[in-house]
């Protein structure tokens, strides 16, 4: 198959997967900053929800998962059971500093962390917390890995 | 109804090839307004569209396979009576029906929330098991109303016959009864103030928690073709005119059934969800009230019950 020749249906997908990725939020020990950086994207000021972005409460709905926190010792299970729960074609974009590298909170017994020890990530937001707007640069970073991901039941599909 | 009607209602008008775009349009519409009230831009009107190609598009995560065949037969249970209650909406005037159609059609609209429950329970999560709970309690609330105006309608009308029922009303019953039963529309399509089955945010979205990919899909296909058959319901009760030419008696279902979409959307955003307590009484009170005064005027308007 070349790059460019493209079936229909596989257009449809990668089309339908751009203008609808749904979020799910994992706090895995984070201080609460990034948590509240994330949802205010969902606020009319910065008003994901335009490109059909939206916060699902289950991980078995979601396309993204979203995490936050360096992961401690209580949540490393939870986390690779999400994972693990979320069908395919799934992408992780770890929001802050945290997630990243630990932080202020690397060299403590208590972090089993950074995320990418426990789940593989596609994209790092840094800062501490980061602003609104590079979350969603992050994220729309990640919606571009999600739609050409050939994954999931597009596998076979040209 | 000829097979030939029969199989047109089914897959062209009002059935499958009209109410899936519709059903789209008007999940579209309430998107894009609510946000629009919330003071946000809101997702394009193709939003639900791309919601349901990206999901049929994922590969679900293996669960038991005693699992599989009931989580998949439920939605598809619940998309197929909808479109058969589409089918049997007399939406046009040489629809005749056959005699206790309303009983058939609304047992039909009474098969997605029955699905919804069950799949709570299949699903065996905790978040499904609470959510199907509440499913449960608020529908039995919202039938109440609902059954008593349809029985007012009937009696007053004198036949169980759909189409007799729609043209032979009177409108002292009629306007009670239709008040009782738009009042019973935001429950069961889980809307805000009645959002108590599908909450988001404290039962991850209820009975379908344990739901993925393609299955939800169908799931977004049901949830889409119930807005346009409960809709359709109301407004085809609504209109006891029915024109000889075919296509005005279209395009007045299709419009009333779109004008009723923001007047749902309206209450949806600017209302909290309820308590489960306060959603049940508040169903008894008004919705049970309105069904009774309907009733009594039935009873009046028929002379006294012969």
């Amino acid at each position: 198959m070349s790059g460019t020749e493209r079936g229909l249906i596989y257009r449809l997908v990668e089309r339908a997967r751009r203008h609808s990725a749904w979020l799910y939020h994992f706090n895995a020990g984070a201080c609460n900053g990034c948590d509240i950086e994330l949802v205010t994207c969902l606020t009319p000021r910065y008003d994901v929800e335009q490109a059909g972005i939206k916060l699902e409460g289950s991980p078995r709905h979601a396309d993204i998962l979203c995490v936050t926190g360096p992961v401690t010792r209580t949540t490393r299970e939870a986390l690779k059971t999400i994972y693990g729960q979320m069908p395919e074609p799934k992408v992780v974009v770890a929001i802050g500093s945290c997630p990243a590298t630990c932080n202020v909170f690397a060299g403590s017994p208590c972090i089993d962390g950074p995320v990418d020890k426990i789940v593989p990530v596609d994209i790092y937001v840094p800062g501490c917390p980061p602003r609104p707007h590079a979350i969603i640069e992050g994220i729309s970073q990640a919606i571009e890995k999600l739609a050409l991901r050939k994954s999931g039941a597009m596998a076979g599909v040209k | 109804m000829n097979s030939f009607r029969a199989f047109v209602a089914l897959l062209v008008f009002p059935g499958l090839l009209y109410a899936l775009p519709v059903g789209w349009l008007m999940l579209g519409i309430e998107r894009k307004l609510r946000a629009r009230f919330q003071g946000r831009i809101g997702p394009p009107l193709s939003q639900p569209f791309y919601d349901v190609v990206k999901l049929l598009a994922k590969l679900p995560v293996s669960r038991v396979a005693s699992d599989v065949p009931m989580l998949t037969a439920l939605p598809l249970l619940s998309i197929g009576s909808m479109i058969g209650a589409l089918a049997l909406l007399p939406v046009f005037r040489g629809e005749s029906g056959f005699v206790g159609d309303l009983i058939v059609l609304v047992s039909l609209l009474e098969i997605p929330p029955l699905c919804f429950i069950l799949a709570g329970y299949a699903s065996r999560s905790i978040y499904g098991e609470v959510g199907a709970t509440r499913e449960a309690v608020v529908s039995i609330a919202s039938n109440v109303p609902f059954l008593t105006a349809l029985v007012a309608m009937a009696a007053s009308a004198g036949s169980m016959h759909s189409s007799q029922i729609v043209s032979s009303t009177p409108w002292i019953v009629r306007i009670p009864a239709l008040i009782a039963i738009l009042f019973c529309l935001p429950i069961k399509l889980r809307l805000n103030p009645f959002s108590l089955a599908n909450a988001e945010q404290e039962l991850l979205g209820g009975p379908l928690t344990e739901f993925d990919g393609p299955r939800l899909a169908l799931w977004e296909l049901a949830h889409a073709l119930e807005w346009v058959a409960l809709i359709g319901f109301v407004v085809v009760l609504a209109i006891p005119f029915r024109s000889a030419l075919w296509y005005v008696n279209a395009a007045g279902f299709v419009l009333l059934s779109l004008a009723l979409v923001p007047l749902l959307t309206l209450l949806a955003a600017s209302t909290a969800r309820l308590k489960v307590a306060q959603a049940t009484n508040m169903m008894w009170k008004w919705g049970g009230g309105l069904a009774a005064l309907a009733l009594a005027a039935a009873f009046f308007a028929r002379g006294g019950g012969h």
